[in-house]
């Protein structure tokens, strides 16, 4: 089964964020609301672009999330989870 | 649209005039390149201000021997991004020696502004919204200047030169 | 080296304000993002996968001391203690916040350093040899130009909204180490059988998605003529360049399509109009930049150092140092250093803030302050007398900045890749980081000689992978990371173009296929030959059964 989670980026410092399901924006993809529904979908999308529009991320999307709540692509992963290797003291990383 | 001319906003007396639409008696109509090209000769001869469109992909060359008669030059930027009208107004400015007005069309942005003037545009068509105050203070963030553009500001070379 | 002047310091400091405005707009939601996006970038600020990065130019590649120490406390104070060197002559930090890039921008603009024109359709800073000065084989000094060139540039109010970004490179030595013959614009310093120094003028060339060799429209420009020429060339790709299509829309593309030999009638043409006026370079501006140039007041020393001999007998480590990453000085005593930021295991050309203000101290301490930064994403000090040569290689040793692998096998050159490009197709680093592992042993390293690996995470090519010996471009096959492998390019005098050697291999599979081709090589090679003549002299073929059939 798979899900769908809305993120963007915080706009005040760039932190990869993903929306709650009270409509805040958490750090950890773990938080995220998880929609199962098309329609659901769209509407938290929608939430997500006022939020952008209100100058408080940019540029939300959806992404598609597995039935753990990690994202399916690669992509996403490295966003979610940080650099796929500790590069540096003080490079979060923490992939599954 | 509002008219930013001399750092204020500005009656506009230009009327755009469509290709197949008829000349107004009075007033200053700006035609398009291909209607200027088509009925020059009549327009040539008639009184009074007359301006052209110069597209951004026409050659200035297109209108080099009219600039004598052309109190309007309108150039166009169809995106903030398509630069091409910044080299078109610096031709006509330093290579055709046109001192007529040099009008800025489509979409100008305000962080562009002070490019557009050193370019030698001295008239803007700009979308309502920013104060007047802001347009204005666009063109006093910088007072340094690195090429010479004809704009008649010194460059720093020069400045330099200058000072020793 | 150039320093800035009054002029601009308020220059730079204007653009801070500036900056800073835009960006308190933006926070307060007077600007819209897609308002907001074009004025950040034409700051080097974009936004990538985890956070803002930012880009700041290191013209031509020259830094004071005090300019890294600037580096090191923006890595330290904004960042998370580390900066990354790019293949442009660049630094970019990963990590950095809206709100406080205008800080970090006026900590820089202090030092007159900047991220202006590092990104958007604008000319870029201006690239360069980073031993220019000091490398013996040398014509002239590129430097003066350069610097000529990035006032020109700046903020041009022409040619700030070109079709695509735009690139220049200069060289002043036959060798070329600044890869002009990849630029838009490829400058190359020689002399015409008058004597007379100038400039041959390429265009056209360039990487990414069409990776092409630069052209020569221009044999010989006089040297007072150059500005009045570049200013022709980016007027005609200003006006005549495609904007239609945003991968066809760089110079090599509008060159490519009407021939070199029309592009260099249209700039011609167009410079006949400007030769003589405005841009004609003034004796006195280029003499002041020169100055700015002047030799650095080297001391009269002996050509050969005990100090340097006695080390090199004595400790196996340093001579392999001394072979790798010491280079050859136009002046008598003196060495060029090359500082290795590819260490086994390493991200290349990754320094951690430690480490730079380390190296501006050493560069203080043996040289004349002066640091510069390699395209191949290394670090130089070149001015060092040869009797500091061993305790430089201790100090650079205990820093990790001592691998003694400059041109070998595990110099990789690499783009950030998909940890950190939001453009990415595939990761990079990694990679890079495998690879070094696998050629570990530099006694081996050493043996398999001169081979540059170029890696780039996606067809934008930063990682200039064309140009590698060996080059490894990230696709994307499924959903899963794949790199194609391409050979015998080079970016040097004899540029060209690498050629695709079959099928993309899968992430896993990379490291085995690379070290197949090593071997193959050393199988193969005759005398003294290095891997990308192998690769010449023998075609792809024993490479392809390597990989593939051997797979
Ligand atoms: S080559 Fe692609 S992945 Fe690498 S830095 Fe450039 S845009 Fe990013």
């Amino acid at each position: 089964m798979t899900g769908q989670i809305a993120t963007a980026n915080r706009l005040v410092d760039g932190a990869v964020v993903f929306r709650r399901a009270d409509g805040g924006w958490g750090l950890r993809v773990e938080e995220a609301v998880v929609i199962a529904d098309e329609a659901a979908a769209e509407t938290l999308l929608a939430a997500a672009k006022r939020d952008a529009a209100a100058a408080l991320v940019v540029e939300p999307y959806l992404v598609e999330v597995d039935a753990a709540g990690a994202p399916t692509s690669y992509r996403e992963r490295i966003r979610a989870y940080g650099p796929s290797r500790a590069f540096h003291a003080d490079v979060p990383t923490r992939h599954p | 649209m509002s008219l930013l001319k001399d750092g204020a906003l500005a009656q506009d007396p230009w009327v755009a005039v469509a290709d197949d639409a008829p000349l107004p008696e009075d007033g200053a109509p700006i035609v398009s390149l291909a209607r200027w090209q088509r009925d020059r000769a009549a327009l040539r001869a008639r009184n009074g201000a007359l301006g052209v469109r110069l597209p951004n992909a026409a050659p200035v060359a297109a209108i080099a021997d009219d600039l004598d008669r052309l109190t309007l030059v309108a150039l166009e930027f169809p995106k903030f991004n398509d630069g091409r009208a910044f080299s078109q107004a610096r031709q006509l400015r330093e290579r055709y020696r046109y001192t007529g007005e040099l009008r800025a069309t489509g979409q100008v942005l305000r962080d562009q502004l002070l490019f557009m003037t050193r370019c030698g545009f001295d008239a803007f068509e700009v979308a309502k919204g920013d104060p007047v105050s802001a347009w204005a203070n666009a063109l006093t963030d910088f007072t340094v200047f690195y090429q010479p553009t004809g704009d008649g500001r010194p460059t720093a070379a020069a400045l330099r030169r200058a000072g020793g | 080296m150039y320093q800035y002047d009054t002029i601009d310091q308020t220059f730079v400091q204007q653009r801070v304000a500036q900056f800073r405005d835009q960006v308190s707009r933006r926070l307060a939601g007077e600007l819209a993002e897609d308002e907001f996006k074009p004025l950040r970038l034409l700051n080097g600020l974009y936004l990538q996968l985890h956070a803002y990065m930012l880009r700041v130019a290191i013209p031509y590649g020259v830094l004071s001391a005090r300019q890294l120490r600037a580096l090191a406390h923006v890595a330290r104070r904004y960042d998370r203690g580390y900066g990354h060197f790019t293949t442009r002559q660049n630094i970019q930090f990963n990590w950095i916040k809206l709100a406080e890039a205008p800080d970090a921008l006026a900590d820089l603009a202090a030092v007159g350093i900047h991220g202006i024109q590092t990104s958007g359709n604008t000319i870029r800073n201006v690239t360069t040899d980073e031993l220019a000065g000091v490398a013996p084989d040398e014509i002239e000094d590129p430097r003066p130009w350069c610097e000529l060139i990035r006032q020109w540039s700046t903020l041009h109010p022409e040619f700030s909204f070109l079709p695509r970004k735009f690139k220049i490179a200069v060289t002043g030595s036959p060798h070329d180490r600044a890869a002009v013959r990849v630029h838009d614009i490829g400058l190359r310093m020689h002399r015409n059988p008058a004597g007379e120094v100038g400039f041959e003028v390429l265009v056209g060339g360039g990487l990414g998605r069409t990776p092409l060799i630069g052209k020569t429209i221009k044999p010989f420009l006089p040297k007072r003529d150059l500005l009045s020429y570049l200013e022709a060339v980016l007027r005609t790709y200003n006006l005549a360049g495609r904007r239609d299509n945003i991968y066809k829309a760089r110079i090599k593309i509008l060159v490519h399509d009407i021939g070199a030999d029309a592009m260099a009638e249209r700039v011609e043409a167009e410079w006949a109009q400007l030769r003589d006026g405005a841009l004609v370079v003034a004796d006195a501006d280029i003499a002041r930049l020169a100055a700015a140039f002047a030799p650095a007041p080297y001391a009269p020393r002996s050509p050969r150092s005990e100090a340097v001999e006695h080390a090199r007998l004595t400790d196996a480590a340093f001579g392999r140092w001394l072979k790798r990453n010491v280079f050859a000085h136009k002046v008598a005593g003196y060495a060029a250093v090359k500082l290795s930021l590819k260490p086994i295991d390493g991200p290349p050309g990754d320094a951690t803030a430690d480490q730079m203000d380390a190296v501006a101290d050493l560069a203080e301490r043996y040289g004349f302050g002066e640091i510069r930064v390699s395209h191949e994403q290394n670090l130089v000090l070149p001015d060092v007398a040869l009797d500091d040569l061993p305790a430089l290689w201790r100090a650079l040793d205990a820093l990790g900045l001592a691998t003694p692998n400059i041109g070998l096998v595990s110099d990789i050159i690499a783009c950030p890749g998909l940890d950190y490009c939001g453009l990415a197709t595939a990761r990079s680093i990694p990679v890079a980081q495998h690879l070094t592992r696998r050629f570990e042993d530099i006694a081996r390293a050493h043996d398999i000689g001169k081979l540059h690996i170029n890696i780039s995470g996606c067809i934008n090519a930063c990682g200039h992978h064309h140009v590698g010996h060996i080059g490894l471009l990230g696709v994307d096959k499924n959903g899963a990371e794949h790199y194609q492998i391409t050979l015998g390019g080079r970016a040097d005098e004899h540029a060209a173009l690498g050629k695709l050697l079959g099928p993309a291999v899968p992430y896993d599979g990379v490291v085995d296929a690379v070290e197949r081709i090593v071997e193959t090589y050393v199988r193969l090679r005759q005398d003294g030959e290095i891997f990308v003549d192998t690769v010449k002299r023998v075609g792809p073929t024993p490479f392809k059964e390597a990989v593939y059939v051997a797979a």
